[in-house]
């Protein structure tokens, strides 16, 4: 598809998609949200990069491979969910610290997070693959 | 806290993902690979050492404590299945590395290797019937790419009538454990058989046998059983030979190991109904999958029909409900998965030495004539499926066929023996036809020293068949083992209280934000 509409639209669109999955992704312990959820934004956001400028230039914009990122989003869930192992208790008990953090006062940081990170890795790297290869097909 | 329930499940995730960073390098992959599977063996035979003492390993994912949490649950079924599955695993795994094609390796074959074996694993270990689902559909995507991978034709032929029918078991799985959901209003397996108990004691057992025979259902498509076997001889001698050796080994069995587990765990309350539908079935699959041998000519076909046929032993044990019959099921499975997989890499072997998998045509050499070694390492796994003395095959049919005797089940026994001489016919006409026959017109070139088997291929080849021997020669250990897993079955307040505990007393623990 060669659309200028959708190419201007797209160039503003991608870094507002990118921005909101990383912040649904962050709420999603309390609120709605989530790693995979959050990564079907970011997913969507790069799909629509695909079918506005072709599969060719979205590979070259997310600079990945994209079996590097499934993997990375595996060894980030894994990770969260060894750390307790480590320490003694049962896999993915979730592990919290207390981070002082400029602005919001202590924030708490924990394994689920770095689960939800990889949950969000995997999303992308998967869905990104099936997008791409679709878009491949037809070009 | 013990990590040994669910570091099978781990390490192979964990070995996947190693193989998937470094996917650039094929020498990374097989390094980690081979690493991977030998780790994975490590902690199945330390899990059957624990659990060879009696013991029920359990683990609560995330501290919660069950039946409010995902609960992992290794007892001495659980444990000799991941055992087995470990063992298949690598020996498949060393046999890719010189059989695999390149293209295929270089599309993920080993992180998908692994991530079934996890799957395989999981479903094993894991004390949630929603979670085993989880592990089904994880072992059946990967299965499903393993399949598919290379693209050739009659692979997705294979493929596409493999996929179509798994799904509709997955489906009626999934209705099915949220129909059990909605009756027993748990998910925990251990709490399911405690609450099935009680339904059936408020006189709610009918809705309890209606799910029971959904779960027959679905778990008998994933098994291959009588009449919902028929995706299994048409996709498993598509993929190359050491998918299918996987497949073979491991795949039915975990539809078997389904079936074991809600059959004497779950619903066990209207035995006369269940297990009665089972004990036909076993009988129908025996027959139906060794007279379905004896009219193929094609080297993995016959496999395929054999491993139906064998399937029904299996069964068979599990609907006679006895200590001995369970414990011989539990054999019987050691037995078959060693043999099987093995079977199916000796197929590879062949075919790799007369350029022919079809026993119709003659091949360009004789095995025998050519490669004396490999014949007799076929020899030993077909002889052991038939069940001739002294191999593995012979006592795992003895053990049935004793246990049948005792419940007078005198039609079983005269279908198990049967089955067992057609089985021995089928495995002489591979014989006679694939090994022993020496081509009067050689067909194609003749083979150079290029084509000669590598170490690779014969090495996994050769330890499972040594297995097979030792099981056979050795067969009191592994009969105690299958006695003490069988007596944790047919016992489930063991299981529950090993799995439940104290869960009452204190429900919710760990897991949540200090």
């Amino acid at each position: 598809m060669n659309s200028t509409i959708l190419q201007t639209a797209t160039r503003y669109l991608l870094p507002l998609l990118l921005v909101f999955s990383i912040v649904v992704m962050l709420q999603g312990h309390n609120k709605p949200g989530g790693g995979f959820i959050g990564g079907l934004i970011g997913a969507a956001g790069f799909a629509l990069h695909g079918m506005a400028f072709g599969p060719n230039a979205t590979r070259t914009a997310l600079r990945a491979d994209l079996v590097v990122v499934m993997a990375l989003g595996l060894a980030f869930a894994l990770v969260a969910g060894c750390l307790a192992l480590a320490s003694g208790q049962p896999f993915l008990t979730g592990l919290w610290v207390s981070v002082p953090f400029p602005g919001f006062g202590e924030v708490k940081v924990g394994t689920p997070l770095v689960f939800d990170i990889g949950v969000y890795f995997v999303v992308i790297g998967v869905v990104m693959t099936i997008v791409l290869s679709l878009l491949e097909e037809n070009a | 806290m013990n990590a040994l329930p669910i570091l099978p499940v781990l390490i192979p995730l964990g070995t996947a993902c190693l193989g998937m960073l470094g996917h650039r390098s094929l020498r990374a992959q097989q390094t980690v690979s081979i690493a991977g599977a030998v780790a994975l063996a490590l902690a199945a035979v330390a899990l059957v050492a624990r659990t060879a003492t009696g013991e029920i390993l359990t683990m609560d994912a995330g501290g919660w404590s069950a039946p409010f949490g995902i609960t992992f649950v290794a007892d001495a079924f659980g444990a000799i299945m991941v055992l087995l599955a470990a063992v298949t695993g690598l020996a498949v795994v060393v046999y890719s590395v010189a059989s695999v094609d390149l293209p295929r390796k270089r599309f993920l074959y080993y992180p998908l290797t692994h991530v079934l074996l996890a799957g395989v694993c999981g479903a094993f270990l894991t004390g949630d019937i929603f979670n085993l689902y989880v592990c089904f559909e994880i072992l059946l995507l990967s299965s499903f790419v393993l399949l598919s991978l290379g693209s050739e034709r009659g692979q997705l032929e294979g493929a596409i009538k493999y996929v179509t029918l798994n799904l509709i078991s997955s489906a009626i799985f999934l209705s099915a454990a949220g129909l059990l959901y909605g009756t027993l209003g748990t998910l925990n397996m251990a709490h399911l058989s405690v609450r099935a108990a009680e339904a059936v004691a408020e006189g709610n057992g009918n809705a309890v046998t209606i799910v029971a025979m959904l779960f027959m259902v679905s778990f008998g498509i994933k098994a291959a059983v009588f009449p919902l076997f028929f995706w299994l001889p048409a996709s498993y001698h598509t993929p190359p030979f050491a998918v299918s050796a996987l497949f073979a080994g491991l795949l039915t069995k975990v539809g078997v190991y389904a079936i074991v587990r809600v059959f004497t765990l779950i619903f066990v309350h209207d035995t006369g109904y269940t297990h009665t539908i089972l004990l036909w079935v076993a009988a129908l699959t025996m027959v139906s999958g060794v007279l379905g041998a004896a009219a193929q000519t094609e080297f993995r076909r016959v496999l395929s029909f054999h491993i139906i046929s064998q399937i029904g032993y299996m069964i068979l044990g599990v609907a006679l409900l006895t200590p001995l019959a369970v414990a011989g099921t539990v054999f019987y499975i050691v037995h078959h998965i060693v043999v099987k997989a093995n079977l199916f890499l000796v197929a590879g072997v062949a075919h790799r030495i007369r350029g022919t998998s079809d026993l119709g045509r003659a091949g360009r050499v004789g095995v025998y004539a050519s490669a004396p070694l490999v014949a007799i390492l076929f020899m030993i796994p077909a002889m052991s499926l038939a069940g001739v003395p002294p191999l593995s095959g012979f006592w795992a049919k003895l053990i049935l066929i004793r246990a049948a005797l005792d419940e007078r089940a005198y039609v079983y026994v005269a279908v198990a023996l049967l089955v067992g001489i057609m089985t021995l016919f089928s495995m002489t006409k591979i014989w006679a036809e694939a090994f022993w026959k020496s081509p009067e017109e050689k067909e194609g070139d003749p083979p150079t020293k290029a084509d000669r088997t590598p170490m690779g291929m014969l090495a996994p080849i050769a330890a499972l068949a040594g297995i097979t021997v030792a099981i056979g020669l050795a067969a009191q250990p592994v009969f105690e083992f299958s006695v003490l897993a069988a007596g944790q079955l047919l016992n489930p307040e063991v299981y529950v209280g090993a799995a439940l505990g104290e869960a009452f007393v204190t429900p919710l623990q760990g897991g949540v934000e200090p």
